[in-house]
C-alpha cells in the first residue's frame, strides 16, 4: 500500500512540472509586457525597466523558471498588482470559506445522488426511477448560476427564509452548497444507477436472495458495498467540477471565496494572483484524484497496489 | 456505409430477416423505439431552424431597439417575454441568443472532437511515444479543471464570444482524445484489421477506413452530450463577464444583467434562465438516446 502511494506519487511529477511550465509560461503568454503590467500605465520607462529588473523578468527564461519554483516552494507567489500584498496572504484568507462550501456541496451530492440512484435501481423503469432520473437529467441540464438566482429568488428574496449574501452562519451555506451540488448530485444519481443495475444483475445476489434475505439485507449488505467501487472514483473526478462550478457559484452569492478571488483577477490582469490560482486548483484536483485511487484500496480489498 | 462493419451487431444477425440490417437501420430501429430522445432531436433540429431563421423572425431589432416607454415592462401582447432595463424586447433577444448559444456549443465542440480523435487515434495505433506523449498532454489539461482551463485560457487571449469557442474546444480535446484512443486499442487487434494489414494496406487506410468508423457511435454519443456542457460553459464565461460583451444578447450575459434587477423585474432573468435549460435539457436527452441505441453493451441486457 506505502509502496504504491509512492510510486504514484513519482508518477505525478512529470504532470506537475509540465502544469507548473504551463503556470509559469501563462506571464509571457499574456498580451502586453508583464513588467508594463506589473508598474501600471503611468509609469515612466525607466520605473517598468526598474520593475523589470525586480521581477526578474530580464533573465533568461531557464532562470526565471527555477526562480518561480523556488518562490512557490517557499510560499512566494508575488505581489498582487491590485492590492500589493502578497498573493499568498490573499489565498489564505479567501481560502476557508471555498473549502467548506466544496466540502458542503460534496455531502450535499453524495447524499442525494447516492439516494436518487439507488432508489431507482431498486426500482428500475417504475416511477420512482423516472422521477428520480428526470430530476437526474434536468439536474445536469440546468447551469449553476441560473439555479443559484432562481433559489435565492425564492428562499430569500420572496420568502425571506435564507439570508442572500456573505458567509456568517450555516444558513448563509445552504444555499450556495445546494447549487453547486445540484449538478454533481444529477451526475452521481444517474452514475450510481447505472452501477447498482450492473450490482443486481450479478450472481452473488441473486445467491443472497436465494438463502432467503430480505430485500433490505440484500441491497445494503451485498449490494451498496460493491455499487461503491466506481461511485467512489466519480466523487474523485467530480471534486474538480466543483472547485470549477465554484467559481460561478461564489459570484451569484457574493461568496468570499477563492472563486470570486479568480474572477476579479482576470478582470484586472492581477496575473500573479491568477497563476497562484490556477496552480492551487489544479493541485488540488491532482491530489484529490491520488486520494482516490488510494481509497479505493480501502474499499475493495481485492484490487491489489504494485 | 458499409465502411461500419465494426459495429457488433453485425454478429447477431442469426435471425431470419427478409431487409439487409444495416448498421444505419439498426440504429434507426433503436432510436425510434425511445420516445424521449425522438422529441428532443425533433426540438434541436426545430431550434437550429430558428436560430438559423432569428434574424427574420424576431420581432423588434434584439440590439438596437429602445422601448423607453416600457422599461423592465413584464410580458404583454407586444412584447412576449417583457422588456429588459434598457427596453429591449426580451423575446428578440433570446431568438438571437440562440444563435449564438448553438454556434458556441457546436463550433467548440467540433473543433475539439476533430482535434481529439484525430490525437486519440494517432495515440492508440501507434502506441509508444506517440501514446505517451499525447496522454501526458491530455493529463496536464486534465488537471485543471473544465471551467479554469478557459479562465486561463480567456485571461491569455481576452474575452469575447470567439475566445470563449477556443476555451471550451481545448477542455473538450482530452475526453475526445481519450475516449477514441481507448476503442483505437480494442479495434486494432481485431482479426479484420489483421487480415486488411495483411493484404498490404497502409497505416493511414487502415486508419481511416478500418479503425476510424469503429469508433464513430462513441463520438456521436459524447458530442451530443458534450454540447449540453459546452453550451453552460460558454454561458457560465459570459456570464463572469470574460465571454459575450454587452450589448450582444448571450443568454449568460442576460441573466448576469438581469442580477442587478431581481427584485423588480425577475422575467428579465427567468426567460434565458429557461432557453439556456430546454436547449442544454434537449441536448442531454437526445445524447442518453444515441448511447442507448449505439451502446452495444446495452443489448445484452
Amino acid at each position: 500500500m506505502f509502496q504504491y502511494i509512492v510510486k504514484r506519487l513519482l508518477g505525478l511529477a512529470p504532470t506537475l512540472l509540465l502544469v507548473g511550465v504551463m503556470v509559469f509560461l501563462f506571464v509571457h503568454l499574456l498580451p502586453g509586457d508583464p513588467a508594463r503590467l506589473a508598474a501600471g500605465p503611468e509609469a515612466t520607462p525607466e520605473t517598468v525597466q526598474l520593475v523589470r529588473q525586480d521581477l526578474g523578468l530580464d533573465r533568461p527564461l531557464p532562470q526565471q523558471f527555477l526562480r518561480f519554483v523556488n518562490g512557490v516552494a517557499h510560499w512566494d507567489f508575488g505581489r498582487s498588482l491590485r492590492t500589493k500584498r502578497p498573493v499568498a496572504t490573499e489565498i489564505a484568507e479567501r481560502f476557508m470559506p471555498t473549502f467548506w462550501l466544496t466540502l458542503w456541496s460534496m455531502a450535499w451530492s453524495v447524499a442525494f445522488g447516492m439516494t436518487i440512484g439507488i432508489v431507482s435501481a431498486v426500482w428500475r423503469n417504475r416511477w420512482p426511477d423516472r422521477v428520480g432520473m428526470t430530476l437526474a437529467v434536468s439536474g445536469i441540464s440546468f447551469p449553476a448560476f441560473a439555479l443559484g438566482m432562481v433559489l435565492m429568488q425564492v428562499f430569500s428574496v420572496q420568502l425571506g427564509w435564507l439570508p442572500t449574501v456573505g458567509d456568517d452562519t450555516w444558513k448563509h451555506y445552504l444555499l450556495p452548497s445546494l447549487t453547486l451540488g445540484a449538478a454533481v448530485a444529477a451526475i452521481m444519481a444517474r452514475f450510481t444507477r447505472s452501477s447498482f443495475v450492473d450490482i443486481l444483475g450479478e450472481d452473488f445476489i441473486r445467491t443472497a436472495r436465494s438463502k432467503g434475505l430480505d430485500e433490505r439485507q440484500v441491497i445494503v449488505r451485498h449490494g451498496l458495498r460493491n455499487a461503491l467501487i466506481p461511485v467512489v472514483t466519480m466523487m474523485g473526478l467530480q471534486f474538480g467540477f466543483l472547485l470549477g462550478g465554484s467559481i460561478v457559484v461564489e459570484k451569484v452569492f457574493n461568496w468570499p471565496g477563492l472563486g470570486r478571488l479568480l474572477v476579479d483577477a482576470v478582470d484586472m490582469r492581477d496575473y500573479p494572483v491568477i497563476q497562484a490560482l490556477v496552480l492551487l486548483f489544479s493541485l488540488e484536483f491532482i491530489v484529490i484524484n491520488l486520494v482516490v485511487d488510494v481509497m479505493y484500496g480501502f474499499i475493495n480489498p481485492t484490487i491489489r497496489y504494485r | 456505409m458499409s465502411d461500419i462493419a465494426p459495429l457488433p451487431e453485425i454478429g447477431a444477425v442469426a435471425l431470419a430477416v427478409d431487409e439487409i440490417r444495416t448498421p444505419w437501420s439498426e440504429f434507426w430501429r433503436k432510436f425510434r423505439r425511445q420516445k424521449t430522445g425522438v422529441v428532443a432531436g425533433v426540438f434541436v433540429i426545430l431550434l437550429v431552424i430558428v436560430a438559423i431563421a432569428a434574424p427574420w423572425i424576431v420581432p423588434f431589432d434584439a440590439e438596437n431597439y429602445f422601448d423607453y416607454d416600457q422599461l423592465n415592462a413584464p410580458p404583454s401582447m407586444a412584447h412576449w417575454f417583457g422588456v429588459d432595463a434598457l427596453g429591449r424586447d426580451i423575446l428578440s433577444r433570446i431568438l438571437m441568443g440562440a444563435r449564438i448559444s448553438l454556434a458556441a456549443g457546436f463550433v467548440s465542440v467540433a473543433a475539439g472532437a476533430i482535434v481529439g480523435t484525430l490525437l486519440g487515434l494517432v495515440a492508440g495505433y501507434y502506441e509508444g511515444w506517440w501514446d505517451r506523449i499525447i496522454m501526458r498532454i491530455c493529463d496536464v489539461l486534465f488537471a485543471f479543471p473544465g471551467i479554469l482551463l478557459a479562465i486561463g485560457i480567456v485571461a491569455i487571449l481576452g474575452g469575447g464570444m470567439a475566445n470563449v469557442i477556443v476555451a471550451v474546444a481545448v477542455f473538450s480535446i482530452p475526453t475526445f482524445a481519450r475516449l477514441v484512443r481507448g476503442n483505437t486499442l480494442a479495434l486494432k487487434h481485431l482479426t479484420f484489421i489483421e487480415a486488411v494489414r495483411s493484404v498490404g494496406a497502409t497505416d493511414w487506410t487502415i486508419i481511416a477506413r478500418h479503425i476510424f468508423p469503429g469508433t464513430i457511435p462513441a463520438v456521436i454519443v459524447y458530442f451530443s452530450l458534450r454540447i449540453g456542457t459546452s453550451i453552460i460553459t460558454a454561458a457560465s464565461l459570459s456570464f463572469l463577464g470574460m465571454g459575450a460583451q454587452p450589448p450582444t444578447p448571450e443568454w449568460g450575459a442576460m441573466l448576469d444583467a438581469a442580477r442587478s434587477d431581481m427584485l423588480t423585474a425577475p422575467h428579465q432573468a427567468i426567460f434565458p434562465a429557461i432557453a439556456i435549460f430546454v436547449t442544454v435539457l434537449a441536448f442531454n436527452l437526445l445524447g442518453d438516446a444515441l448511447r442507448d441505441a449505439l451502446d452495444p453493451k446495452l443489448e445484452r441486457r
